[in-house]
């Protein structure tokens, strides 16, 4: 089964609503924003901290974006 | 007759016995309108509002970010930097001792407030005599705007007629004029971390109790039939399943330290030096005493960017305490 899955309730799922489910993505976005966060206040690298802008900014606007996605 | 009775419209047939409602002005004006018509038109004020006072000066925010405005040499043309400002406040170790004050006073004050908030809320959990006299007590700082409470802090903390001085004399035998909690480079972090802690526990104390009081009482009466000591039931079931409650709490807490101001500008400004200086406040300075617009629009951008990424992850949290 190439393009699609079966989903638990027996419903067959296409390869693209399989890949964009929101939680995933939303954790992964999430991480991203936390992440950038800490580069941001860390005390270690200044190299870190001059990503870290970068680094929520494409947290949040991802999560903007996968929080649209179907469950 | 009757007014209701005798007010009929002419143009309608009319049931003897029966009147009908005058319709006003307005009311006929919109007639014909649909639902989602009429809808649009009661918020309609309010998004042109919003528009006016959040939106646009948002636009024009992240407009000016991009430029060299300098708003005392207003003469000088404005030119496009593109993405100067932002590189200049990511390569500068000013404001990245700025965002590690910030992020120390977050630490510290969030971390108190949890353990104070929570204390407060298992206390204030069990009945006891004048329980609502204490609640409303303890829930009084969080209620005071944080100008009030900058203000009689400062007094409360004055070393020659301050309270706290005298206290702190009166149990330790230290002269009440040999330090100050606002003046000094050791104590100064503390002062407001205490002051931020005693205005918001309570804050988080309601939290932790909503989340103490949604633990249904059966668990707690199969934990004693298990014998379980109050202790275990502290750690097994109490705080588990107040954890979600406790996240909440310090996520809000962090966001809204995070954005700190009033209070801190009012009780040490930034000082002694730049100890207690954290970002906001050296956002002001840049905007309002050093005058670099373009500078402290970047930089305002990199700290709204920072605390809406945050809101997201707060508001995802709170819709899964809501599911529980």
């Amino acid at each position: 089964m190439s393009g699609s899955a079966v989903a638990r309730n027996g419903v067959t799922r296409s390869g693209a609503a399989r890949w964009f489910r929101r939680g995933p993505w939303e954790a992964i976005a999430m991480t991203l924003i936390g992440g950038g966060i800490i580069m941001l206040v860390q005390p270690w690298s200044i190299d870190l901290y001059s990503y870290s802008f970068v680094t929520i900014l494409a947290g949040t606007v991802g999560f903007v974006i996968v929080s649209h996605f179907p469950e | 007759m009757d007014t209701m009775t005798t007010i009929l419209q002419p143009d309608h047939a009319t049931i003897p016995g029966v009147s009908k409602p005058v319709k006003s002005r307005a009311a006929r004006r919109v007639h014909g309108l649909s639902d989602r018509a009429i809808a649009w038109l009661f918020v309609a004020p309010t998004i042109a509002l919003l528009l006016a006072i959040n939106i646009f000066p948002l636009i024009w925010m992240i407009r000016l970010s991009f430029t060299n405005l300098n708003l005392s040499m207003s003469y000088l043309p404005l030119r496009f930097v593109g993405l100067d400002n932002f590189r200049d406040i990511l390569t500068d170790e000013d404001v990245w001792f700025r965002l590690q004050t910030t992020a120390q006073f977050v630490i510290s004050s969030v971390a108190l407030q949890v353990v104070v908030g929570f204390g407060l809320a298992l206390l204030i959990n069990r009945q006891f005599r004048g329980h609502s006299f204490w609640t409303t007590i303890i829930l009084l700082p969080m209620m005071l705007s944080p100008a009030v409470v900058g203000n009689f802090w400062t007094l409360l903390l004055q070393p020659q007629i301050g309270p706290f001085n005298y206290l702190i004399s009166l149990f330790t035998g230290v002269p009440t004029s040999s330090f100050s909690m606002t003046g000094q480079v050791s104590l100064a972090p503390w002062t407001i971390v205490l002051v931020d802690t005693w205005m918001w526990a309570p804050y988080v104390m309601l939290i932790c109790l909503a989340g103490l009081r949604s633990i249904p009482d059966y668990i707690y009466e199969a934990a004693e039939v298990d014998r379980a000591s109050p202790w275990r039931q502290f750690w097994s079931i109490t705080l588990p399943m107040t954890v979600p409650f406790l996240m909440l709490a310090v996520l809000f807490r962090a966001i809204e330290n995070f954005k700190m101001f009033d209070m801190v500008n009012l009780l040490t400004s930034g000082g002694p030096g730049s100890t207690t200086e954290l970002v906001s406040i050296s956002l002001k300075r840049a905007a309002f005493e050093k005058w670099r617009t373009g500078y402290s629009s970047a930089l305002a951008i990199i700290l709204f960017v920072t605390v809406f990424g945050a809101a997201n992850i707060y508001v995802k949290t709170l819709n899964k305490v809501k599911q529980r």
